[in-house]
């Protein structure tokens, strides 16, 4: 019993259940702290990492179907000096209250950004309406996106 | 343990050899005994339990108030930094910490830079006079000859001296009290009070740091998850512990009375465990018999009541020359906290001890309960604040410690992560009350407000760990010897529990205020933020609309003309200004906008908010469309941290007014899930215009509570204005519009 997935860019083979949420493993296994559990049901977005270019609910997601997807966490986006233009943007709008959501939504607009990379602020807040904020962080996490969509275009 | 920097930290390097030094009685023994103090001091004197500085130039603040994800460390630095004349970067925190932390009491009630930014700036004040003072014996200089920069104190001649040269020297320079006659510098002087500095926590939370109680991972840990009873009053009669103590990687299954837990190796394990548990567990029929969800607003007057005039006025002589007289009742619904992440705790017992990590808002108060239910003397359990998803009030996090804790008293030596399942937490949080406002008043015939009388009825608002006569954490309750709940606290005006906010803020020279604390509580309740304060103001504030256009006059007009405090007038004219108020501009069937004021708790921040709507006539939903906020908070601290503070409290309020209820049906809490329980989504978050008038000499007052009621209230006046319906149940919902639109 062992599962092979690739995270961040590097390959880990770990003896876990196939039908093990991502999640767990990402967090327990590989000590990941950006995806965050929520509501284990898919309902908030919390947990959102990246397979390959989608956004994907890792909570709800089995390890065993990861298969050959590059999996992505907020660790694997950018961190200490080298930030990526997402997170540059949600810290020049300082773009949160108590930040649990921060990892979901920063990976929902990674994965928004690579299908369109100019969207209108429409187009953002329909997009990111799978991701819950209770704080009310909202209208500073579109502006973030905007700019992080600005300045990676150029 | 909550410390944070610029730069990520391992949860292991925090665990600095720091002892407390303040005394273990509670916070109420000291509270009122010197009045001239910051009410935070005088509970906390000495100089050394708040601030030190170490032998590299380093200040460490301890502060006994919690990151609740409103900013607070970041504010309480900056003032701190401030009067010592030390750069930010400096600067590390400590918070909340019953080992370590001065005893701030909770963290609540927009009072943390009020009272805890007060008693810091008092601190810092003392500490920056002790170490010049000594800098200044031994450069032989008077304190006119030095100046201060980033810890270092010059002479005109070129010498200096940095704080850590002279704590290198004087190592217990700053063990000593803190002086009751201590100077801070004045508002001229503050280089990064007022600034609008980043938030010290936001680098880890958009890293991947450790940043969370969640996130905390100690060697052997265990993960540990609660299964709870179907419903109130149910009792555990059977339970498949042999079974669920067969699946892969499970340690224990803890059972006490009705408490049952499950504790596993891995976390998917604890999960399967407990689906596995709630299977095979048998609990008897006994419920408690709920309200009818759907008449609340005619039931909660018939319940047994405490009954108090709170404020009253001008009764000795009848009202005169009356034109008209004016009633109606108001409502809202039982609400949920609905925090993004479920409660979370992780517990530790070795060696006697019991430590606990916990996203609590009063580590002192929680550790004395703890204590209490697991039969341990105080001084043997320690509670350590690390932060958890928003809290907006008195949700899971104290009873998910105590789960812990019983959890980790089954398996010593090992630490046990437990953290709540989302349908635990919409179940068994506690929940904020449903309350009906009742308000009657008269219209003199020169148009003025000649009679007020008022009533508002809910359960109690305040329901914290470390109440007396019982104890209020939820595992406590379903023990084998359980313990009782506090009864439901009487909290006196301006403060008030159900009845926060229902005084009016207006000139009313004839007044009459009663509170009816409804003490037996079917559901669950505690504090969310703003207590009675969001029911009251929109209660209120509706009604003022109500009287306005009864007396043929302009809302803010109207509001005006019964207000004399100028700070009170300064807002309300600003938000009318900047939201271009036509006055008495009707809506157009369709679109609409309406105005609010009001100030918190009647002492704290001032906030008029002006609401703009669109009806969709065929459907009854409300889109909002615009939001001006004008605040007054006195000397800002942070900027766009109180910016942020508004907008969300803003948006929280637009989404309990809106949308939220919490439901059960006659036996048990229906609302377990994001399905039953929608919140504001980004497609209707309207843009949000805020604007804090300029006091730098005034107080600071806390601003993460002052937007809600006046929003909720605004936005029922935008509707009134809209369409010509006056609706007073919240939430809005489309289907009560579109019921009262034909």
């Amino acid at each position: 019993m062992s599962i092979s997935i690739a995270v961040n860019g590097k390959r880990h083979v770990l003896p876990v259940a196939a039908e093990t949420p991502l999640l767990y493993v990402l967090r327990n296994d590989l000590q990941l702290n950006g995806p965050k559990f929520g509501c284990g049901e898919a309902q908030c977005g919390a947990c959102t990492v990246m397979l390959d270019n989608d956004a994907t609910r890792s909570c709800v997601f089995p390890v065993g179907a990861v298969g050959k997807a590059r999996v992505t966490t907020i660790e694997g986006l950018g961190h200490g000096e080298r930030l990526h233009a997402l997170q540059k943007a949600f810290l020049a709008e300082q773009a949160a209250q108590c930040g649990y959501c921060s990892s979901g939504m920063l990976m929902a607009a990674k994965a928004l950004l690579e299908r369109n990379p100019n969207p209108d602020q429409a187009t953002i807040r329909r997009e990111m309406a799978g991701q819950k904020c209770r704080c009310g962080a909202h209208n500073r996490i579109v502006r973030a996106i905007q700019r992080a969509a600005q300045e990676l275009r150029g | 343990m909550n410390t944070v920097r610029l730069s990520r930290r391992a949860f292991g390097k925090l665990a600095v050899a720091v002892v407390a030094t303040f005394s273990l009685a509670p916070f109420s023994e000291f509270a009122w005994s010197e009045p001239d103090l910051p009410v935070d001091l005088r509970a906390n004197r000495r100089l050394d339990g708040w601030i030190r500085v170490d032998e590299e130039g380093a200040v460490t603040i301890f502060t006994g108030k919690a990151e609740l994800g409103q900013g607070i460390l970041t504010a309480l630095s900056q003032i701190a930094a401030d009067e010592l004349d030390v750069n930010l970067a400096r600067v590390r925190m400590i918070s909340a910490d019953t080992a370590r932390s001065p005893n701030e009491n909770y963290t609540f009630g927009s009072q943390s830079v009020e009272q805890g930014g007060a008693a810091l700036r008092a601190a810092a004040a003392q500490a920056r006079a002790v170490l010049v003072g000594a800098a200044c014996r031994h450069l032989k200089v008077s304190e006119a000859d030095i100046r201060v920069e980033d810890g270092a104190i010059l002479v005109g001649d070129g010498r200096r001296i940095t704080y850590a040269d002279i704590v290198r020297d004087e190592h217990e320079l700053l063990a000593c009290d803190i002086a009751a006659d201590v100077t801070p510098k004045r508002p001229s002087e503050y280089k990064l009070v007022g600034k609008s500095v980043p938030r010290i926590d936001l680098p880890a939370k958009f890293t991947g740091g450790a940043a969370f109680v969640q996130d905390i991972r100690l060697p052997g840990m265990l993960f540990g998850r609660v299964v709870r009873p179907p419903r109130y009053g149910a009792k555990l009669v059977s339970v498949s512990e042999a079974s669920v103590m067969r699946l892969p990687g499970v340690v224990a299954v803890v059972r006490d009375g009705n408490f049952l837990g499950v504790i596993a190796e891995r976390e998917e394990q604890a999960i399967a465990a407990r689906r596995a548990l709630i299977e095979g567990t048998q609990w008897s029929a006994d419920f408690v018999a709920l309200p009818d969800v759907d008449h609340l607003q005619t039931a909660l007057p018939q319940w047994r009541s405490e009954d108090k005039v709170i404020s009253q006025a001008g009764q000795d002589t009848p009202a005169s020359s009356i034109a008209m007289q004016l009633e109606a009742t108001y409502s809202r619904p039982y609400l949920s906290h609905a925090s993004i992440g479920p409660s979370c705790s992780v517990a530790q017992f070795r060696n006697g001890h019991m430590t606990v990590w916990s996203h609590t808002q009063g580590v002192f108060p929680l550790r004395g309960n703890l204590a209490t239910v697991l039969e341990m003397p105080t001084g043997t359990v320690d509670v350590v604040h690390v932060p958890g998803s928003g809290c907006y009030g008195h949700n899971g996090a104290d009873d998910v410690a105590l789960d812990a804790a019983l959890l980790a008293r089954e398996v010593e030596g090992r630490p046990v992560k437990v953290q709540w399942m989302r349908d635990d937490e919409f179940a068994w949080a506690p929940i904020s009350p449903a309350m009906v406002m009742r308000a009657k008043a008269a219209l003199s015939r020169d148009g003025r407000i000649a009679d007020w009388n008022y009533e508002v009825w809910s359960n109690s608002h305040a329901m914290r760990p470390g109440q007396p006569g019982g104890v209020n954490l939820l595992a406590a309750w379903h023990l084998a010897k359980p313990f009782q709940p506090s009864p439901p606290p009487e909290i006196p005006q301006p403060y008030g529990n159900g009845d926060r906010n229902a005084v009016p803020v207006y000139d009313l020279p004839r007044r009459r205020v009663t509170n009816h604390l409804l003490p037996d509580a079917p559901i669950r309740t505690s504090s969310l933020r703003t207590l009675g304060a969001h029911g009251n103001v929109f209660a209120i504030e509706s009604f003022m609309d109500e009287l306005a256009l009864a007396a043929n006059a302009d809302p803010v007009e109207f509001r005006l003309a019964h207000l004399s405090d100028p700070r009170a007038i300064a807002v309300v004219r600003e938000a009318a200004n900047r939201s271009g108020w036509q006055p008495e501009a009707k809506g157009d069937g369709q679109r609409g906008r309406g105005f609010a004021y009001s100030r918190y708790k009647n002492i704290g921040a001032y906030a008029a908010i002006v609401v703009d709507v669109r009806i969709e006539r065929s459907t009854g939903a409300i889109s909002v469309t615009n939001v001006t906020a004008a605040i007054d908070v006195g000397r800002v601290i942070n900027p766009d941290g109180v910016k942020n503070q508004i907008e969300g409290g803003v948006v929280q309020a637009l989404s309990w007014a809106l949308k939220e209820r919490v439901m059960f049906d006659r036996k048990q809490i229906a609302t377990r899930g994001w399905q039953d329980y929608p919140i504001l989504s980004f497609a209707e978050v309207p843009p949000i215009d805020v604007v804090a008038l300029e006091r730098p000499d005034q107080a600071s007052l806390g601003a993460g509570e002052c937007s809600l009621g006046p929003t909720g209230a605004a936005l029922a006046n935008a509707v009134a204005n809209a369409v010509g319906v006056r609706l007073r149940d919240l939430p809005l919902t489309p289907e009560k519009v579109l019921a009262r639109l034909v």
